[in-house]
């Protein structure tokens, strides 16, 4: 519907402002506008500073260090490399999925909800309720987790508690914070102990209780500012995501579900290990990340949103009772087939956060996470895949070994660069419905990263030198003449040169 | 949260944080490194804590300490290292993935309602930041000069011998 704003006509003779970078997303993200004289939009892109490193970054190791080396692409979800990267490399060792040992499998889950508890507490509580809570246009020294901390004590303290909880299931299953050797080919490393199970079972009721409390809010908030909520930053997509064989909701493992716009199949239950089969990269000339599209439609309409919002809305399901009828409820809000709404990804998130709470509290409660067989064999392959569903959406993790048990070759498609076309689809709604012919100013443009951080990019910056990441915006006249420079220092100063 | 019986925190914590696979990022986990090879005597005091970068739910991680210091590489540094003393500061760092150590005290201050333990940071200077390098030269030697200070430090862990090596 946007799409003639990805490229404007007489790009030379229009003002350019530039928003770099996009802060409260993972990673290095910059924004540029193109405007005319009257300050009506005629481009709008979204610029991710992607490194495609990563497949040298692996390739030349041998396949057992991959579940920890992958960790090391990402400080934001780095259980989810570890795991994509372990299923990949059970199929080195001759392990499919239906073979791996049942305590196995069960640990691995745990991790996961772990993993995606605190990393969805991390999004909602720390980088997006102060947009929600405070609005999208307020002052910016209060959009941020000491104002919410200031002006709503009690939820931030709890999200505080959520992410913590979260990091503490990852410690015990795999024995670190990070770095840690939880899952290995065909299995994993060790058992929970009864000490550790009781440790985690002492919180998880208040856990799953506050996360309620959470999807309460995020669905108050929505529901309180529709009908806004339901088209900010909205674009009525494909959806694709993994799903059990029953249809339910599936984090861990499961077969890949894509729906169109209306809620029809366009895929159903196929095995990821053919995902070559059915989603192809394209390439554009402005950017260095690739846009993904699902071959059956072609690149113009073949672009399709992962994530939170995707899961909710493709699955039949959810397995657990609250999380359940939160679904029930966020499906009923909206008069579609399918969720559209790009604010929706907040309410989606945080049902999953709590559909986490609750399997966690079903599966320490289950003895096989204390012991018995714990890893698989089977005769060597040369290539496996691994996919499973981050945080953020479907990862794939790709690789072929040789006779030395070298990584020769390694592809990853991670969920952020799945969401590519969206975003930018995102963006430029929003600047043509929001910011289009207004004075550009620093409120106005929170809009843009609004939309985007729905999405909660991760750009695998794991690095973090103090004072690296400044925000500039430069405003240029039509001739192109540099008229106002604004820098945002990592102190919080605003200098303007 | 509940404690975890045979998980007691000890009263000094040593939190490194950095990618062990980006370059100079390295220099915070590779000081734990070197802290964690020091004799008993010195460990029986110490916890070491490492994290790819800092966030909110680290503030928890302050609960019940005497003393902490964070390590870090930085490119701000103008020596091989500088050694600071902490206070809570509301830094822009709130707004992304990764806090500052000052910021992360500002939010125990927030939701601890009382001042956190005496904080120092230990920046040690940093060059290159590249996913898949090892440390740059430079780094090294600043590196093995950091780690001198820090067996220096944990030598005697009393707050105003520390302030005394702050750096002018």
């Amino acid at each position: 519907m946007y799409e003639h704003l990805e490229t404007a006509e007489n790009r030379d003779s229009l003002k350019r402002v530039v928003v770099d970078p996009v802060s409260r997303v993972e990673g290095h993200g910059k924004d540029t506008l193109l405007l005319d004289a009257d300050n009506k939009i005629q481009q709008a892109r979204l610029h991710i500073v992607e490194f495609r490193g990563f497949e040298r970054f692996i390739q030349g190791r041998p396949y057992w260090e991959l579940p920890v080396l992958v960790q090391r692409l990402c400080g934001i979800c780095p259980v989810s490399h570890h795991l994509a990267a372990a299923k990949s490399i059970d199929q080195l060792v001759g392990v499919d999925p239906e073979n791996l040992p049942v305590s196995a499998e069960k640990l691995r889950r745990l991790l996961h909800f772990g993993q995606v508890l605190q990393s969805h507490a991390l999004h909602f509580f720390h980088l997006s309720s102060p947009d929600l809570l405070f609005g999208f246009e307020s002052a910016i020294g209060k959009r941020n987790i000491i104002g919410v901390l200031a002006d709503h004590p009690d939820i931030a303290v709890q999200g505080v508690t959520l992410r913590k909880y979260g990091q503490e299931v990852i410690r015990m299953v795999s024995g670190k914070r990070i770095h840690g050797t939880g899952a290995i080919a065909g299995g994993m490393n060790k058992a929970l102990s009864r000490a550790e199970r009781d440790y985690l079972l002492a919180d998880i009721d208040q856990i799953i209780k506050w996360a309620a409390v959470a999807v309460a809010l995020v669905k108050k908030v929505h529901c309180a500012n529709l009908p806004y909520y339901d088209e900010f930053a909205t674009i009525r997509s494909n959806y694709l995501g993994l799903v059990k064989a029953d249809g339910a909701l599936e984090l861990y493992h499961g077969g890949i579900r894509a729906s169109n716009a209306a809620g029809e199949s366009i895929m159903d239950h196929i095995d990821y290990c053919r995902y070559n089969e059915f989603i192809h990269e394209e390439v554009r000339s402005w950017t260095y990340m690739k846009f993904p599209y699902l071959l059956a439609l072609g690149k113009e309409n073949g672009s399709y949103r992962v994530g939170p919002l995707a899961r909710v809305n493709l699955c039949d399901f959810i397995s657990t009772p609250l999380a359940e009828a939160a679904r029930v409820e966020f499906k009923a809000h909206s008069p579609e087939a399918m969720v559209h709404s790009t604010l929706a990804f907040h309410w989606a998130r945080l049902i999953e956060a709590l559909h986490c709470a609750e399997s966690i509290k079903e599966l320490l409660h289950d003895a096989d996470l204390l012991g018995g067989e714990l890893v698989a064999q089977g005769e060597k392959r040369y290539e496996g895949i691994g996919v499973i569903e981050a945080p953020r959406g479907t990862l794939f993790h790709h690789y072929q070994v040789d006779e030395n048990d070298i990584v020769t070759k390694a592809n990853l498609i991670v969920s952020t660069t799945s969401n590519n076309s969206a975003m930018n689809e995102s963006v430029r709604q929003v600047a043509a419905e929001y910011l289009s012919g207004r004075e550009l100013t620093e409120p106005l443009l929170n809009n843009l990263e609004v939309a985007i951080r729905a999405y909660d990019p991760c750009l695998s910056c794991a690095t973090h030198a103090v004072g690296k990441m400044p925000l500039q915006l430069e405003l240029c006249d039509a001739e192109g003449t540099l008229l106002d420079t604004l820098i945002k220092h990592s102190d919080g100063n605003i200098e303007r040169i | 949260m509940a404690t975890l019986s045979g998980f007691e925190l000890k009263p000094i914590l040593v939190f490194g944080y950095g990618n062990l696979s980006r370059g100079d990022d390295a220099l915070g986990p590779l000081l734990l490194e070197y802290i964690g090879q020091q004799a008993d005597a010195v460990l029986g005091s110490v916890d070491i804590l490492c994290d790819f970068q800092l966030q909110i739910e680290h503030a928890l991680d302050l609960e019940h300490r005497d003393l902490v210091l964070f390590a870090d590489a930085s490119v701000a540094c103008t020596q091989a290292f500088a050694f600071a003393e902490l206070s809570p500061v509301r830094d822009d760092s709130y707004t992304t993935h990764a806090m500052s150590p000052a910021a992360v005290l500002a939010v125990y201050q927030t939701i601890k309602k009382q001042p956190p333990p005496p904080c120092f940071l230990l920046s040690i200077k940093g060059e290159r930041f590249e996913l898949g390098e090892g440390l740059s030269v430079g780094a090294q030697g600043n590196l093995t000069a950091a780690c001198r200070f820090a067996q220096e430090l944990l030598a005697d862990v009393d707050v105003a011998a520390w302030r005394q090596l702050v750096s002018g």
